[in-house]
């Protein structure tokens, strides 16, 4: 009887919505009864971290006792005033860490997403021999832990390692690697005669710019740095190749048959039909590859501790360094919510670049459309 | 209407485990700060040690001091051996219950003291005289010492002594002046070995730096002092070194530290601790070497010391207990056992012939205690030495007046804090 009431509608008789009220409360408790578990985990071991961490990042807590005490003082903006504001050691090594950052996502993410995008169209052609076997080969480095990599790369790139030796077939005298700071961009300006590296032009070393001088900002990422990128892009291509594939897999067979009967070419098909269809694909690559370099840890805990001459420092690993061996806990927290930001701010752009563009210029002009019905309206 | 209940419930759940978290694991909102007498647990302690072990020699001689000493007196001890010792300390002073007794690394000593996790607890030790002063003097923050070293080590020559007989060299050659030690290493240097390989940083250029009657800040930690002529000719004498030639950093070497240098023969010398002795019986046994004092600046004699004390925290519940087993682990035949299981020197001036009788050929590390120099250990300075570190890396290339120089503002700047 109920449910033929109900059915009728609301406001149909008093008796059967109250029923139907009863049962949508007990549906919301056993919903709640069901996501309470997660909610717990996630406030003990993400909201609560996270709004502890902001806190400390506007306080003078020294690392001592809970910082919510009452011995713990509010400083307002003081930590990310010495990040941001105040010229001193604090700032510049902060600029320096979002320097060397900033070419290591330069140098990463798009060549992982290239390398990757590459490797899931070889792996993808339904006529390869082997395809499991390269899926599998391809794909391993991301399964490996990375400390494990590291350890491997730390030998692989010594003086007098398999890479140097591998060079010196070709006569040519590789670098110590790890030790080696010195920048990508001013050993090329060097090579072609642009600058003179040991001497650099005055106006680029003398003009300072938030801590440090543009020389220093051009230097692009250390020789240190690049093999650290070499390892990373080595090791995450494989996940991002997975990625790929799925999308290319999406792919209807009749779309490329069309194309072909069109009479397009190979290169033609890739870049007509292949590649729209997987911007949404791409996006979400680049996405992750963006936020995960930002991050990036691991490699400078495990092989360089930020060395050679901070040449790998890197916000996340120099927050951690200032909390926890420095004692400066807020500005280390202030550090991670400033790079918390960078990377949404970030992201939010490369959005709007990446985005649809036919259905952004559609939406645009529908709202064009009802302000010019509106303004009829009024007039 | 929906929503605001949702978010409200949400707000609730959030805010009821946050004031459980506040309250809980610190001990409330209020602890309290470190103050004599201590804080003594009624009937039997369980205490809790952590210690930054060099190995399994080292944990397991601690750990049957701890148990001698748990058993003789009733209470217990668990000895941790950290994976990380500075992330550990820090996240026990954090949650309020960190160990009860701990290596504390004298670098890293003035921060904790300055933010109140220590427990000053030197004046309970009747015979804490009997220490090295200048140990004594690391573990000293604004007047008051802390607490007491625990062992300690000191820089000192090695030689390779089939190098040095190559080379045509006889113990007479032994440098004991700075012209000397240029000298022997123009002619150790080959064209596969350097003659003196030395290890990046201030930790080992700052021998070359007390040599010659300077060091980083004033006696008094108050303010820096390193753009100074004898720390700014120091440094510039061994760059002119490293330059010509004659000396070369373990970095130019491909090696990590001047050891690993010294072990796969790139250099025929070179300037480290006693921490050798176990790497070259481990890594490079068919290694001959020999150990002497460092040669003497032109103010005199002068090495590094490095050095760690047992930190009692703050916040430990026993701390009575905490220092009883200070003091059974800090005997002349308790410091000896350790010397003995795994390679540390005494902290005790009245331990030093025993270890000099017993090990012989450690006589040059020993006597680096009468005229050794702590390392910097003024609050705040972590970051400003990691800087100077940094800058000094590329060391034949460094512009050394205009690194001291930036030295001394950042270290100015974080002594005031």
């Amino acid at each position: 009887m109920t449910t033929t009431q109900a059915a009728a509608g609301p406001g149909t008789s008093r008796a059967p919505r109250r029923g139907r009220r009863g049962e949508g409360q007990r549906q919301s408790v056993a919903g709640w009864l069901f996501v309470t578990p997660t909610l717990v985990v996630l406030g003990l071991f993400l909201a609560i971290p996270i709004v502890m961490a902001l806190w400390v990042s506007f306080s003078d807590w020294n690392g001592r006792g809970n910082p919510f005490s009452s011995r713990v003082n509010l400083v307002g903006a003081q930590n990310y005033a010495a990040l941001l504001t105040e010229p001193g050691l604090s700032r510049q090594d902060f600029m320096i860490s979002l320097r060397n950052t900033f070419y290591y996502v330069i140098g990463v993410v798009p060549l992982q997403t290239v390398l990757a995008l590459s490797l899931a169209v070889i792996v993808n052609q339904r006529f390869l021999k082997g395809r499991s076997f390269f899926r599998t080969a391809f794909y391993f480095p991301s399964v490996v832990s990375s400390v494990a990599i590291s350890l491997i790369f730390l030998f692989l790139f010594t003086g007098t390692g398999a890479i140097n030796q591998f060079l010196s077939i070709f006569g040519i005298d590789g670098p110590v690697w790890f030790s080696d700071p010195r920048g990508l961009i001013h050993l090329v300006g060097d090579w072609i005669g642009l600058w003179n590296g040991n001497r650099p032009p005055a106006a680029l070393e003398n003009t300072q710019v938030m801590s440090l001088s543009l020389w220093e900002w051009l230097s692009g990422p250390s020789v240190a740095m690049s093999a650290i990128m070499l390892q990373v892009i080595w090791t995450t291509a494989g996940t991002f190749m997975l990625m790929f594939i799925a999308g290319l897999q999406d792919l209807p067979t009749e779309v490329e048959e069309a194309a072909m009967v069109d009479g397009a070419n190979r290169w033609q098909r890739f870049r007509a039909v292949t590649l729209p269809h997987l911007r949404p694909t791409i996006l979400l690559v680049v996405t992750l590859g963006m936020i995960g370099t930002w991050q990036v840890f691991d490699q400078m805990y495990v092989m360089t501790q930020g060395g050679p001459a901070k040449t790998t420092l890197t916000p996340a690993y120099l927050s951690y360094t200032v909390a926890f061996n420095q004692n400066q806990w807020g500005e280390g927290a202030a550090m991670a919510f400033l790079l918390f930001m960078l990377i949404f701010v970030l992201t939010s752009v490369q959005r709007f670049w990446l985005r649809d563009k036919d259905v952004a210029r559609e939406r645009k002009a529908e709202r064009a459309q009802r302000r010019a019905a509106k303004k009829a309206v009024k007039a | 209407m929906n929503r605001t209940r949702r978010t409200a419930t949400l707000a609730l759940v959030l805010g009821g485990t946050l004031f459980a978290s506040g309250c809980g694991g610190g001990g409330g909102f209020e602890d309290g700060s470190a103050s004599k007498p201590p804080a003594s647990a009624k009937g039997p302690a369980a205490l809790k040690m952590l210690i930054a072990s060099s190995g399994d020699a080292e944990t397991a001689a601690v750990k049957a001091a701890a148990d001698a000493w748990a058993k003789k007196t009733g209470n217990t001890v668990t000895v941790t051996a950290a994976s990380d010792m500075q992330q550990q300390l820090a996240q026990g002073f954090a949650s309020g219950s960190p160990a009860d007794v701990f290596y504390m690394d004298a670098a890293r000593f003035a921060d904790y003291a300055k933010n109140g996790s220590l427990y000053p607890y030197a004046d309970q030790v009747s015979d804490n005289s009997d220490f090295y002063e200048s140990l004594r003097q690391t573990f000293t923050y604004e007047g008051k010492q802390y607490c007491i070293p625990k062992d300690f080590s000191t820089l000192a020559l090695q030689i390779n002594t089939d190098s040095w007989a190559k080379a045509g060299l006889t113990d007479a050659d032994i440098p004991t002046t700075w012209d000397q030690l240029e000298a022997v290493s123009k002619k150790l240097t080959t064209k596969d070995q350097a003659g003196l390989g030395i290890g990046v940083g201030i930790d080992r250029l700052g021998a070359f730096v007390v040599q010659n009657g300077g060091w980083w800040l004033k006696e008094d930690g108050s303010a820096p002092s390193a753009n100074s002529p004898e720390v700014t000719q120091a440094l510039e004498w061994v760059q002119k070194n490293v330059k010509a030639g004659n000396f070369k950093m373990s970095n130019e070497l491909d090696s990590g530290w001047g050891g690993e240098a010294f072990g796969t023969e790139k250099s025929a010398m070179t300037i480290e601790g006693n921490w050798i002795k176990g790497a070259a019986k481990n890594d490079y046994p068919k290694l001959k070497y020999k150990t002497v004092e460092l040669p003497a600046g032109p103010k005199g004699k002068g090495t590094l010391q490095f050095t760690q004390c047992w930190g009692v925290a703050a916040d430990s519940k026993a701390q009575a207990q905490a220092v009883d087993l200070v003091k059974s682990l800090s005997t002349v035949d308790q410091q000896m056992a350790f010397a003995d299981a795994f390679g540390v020197m005494p902290s005790r001036q009245s331990a030093a012939e025993q270890y000099k009788t017993k090990f012989p050929e450690d006589a040059p590390f020993i006597a680096g205690g009468e005229y050794g120099h702590g390392p910097i250990n003024a609050a705040g300075m972590e970051q400003v030495v990691a800087d100077l570190n940094s800058k000094l890396e590329g060391f034949a290339g460094a512009n050394i007046p205009q690194v001291l120089e930036g030295f001394d503002t950042n270290a100015s700047a974080a002594l005031k804090k």
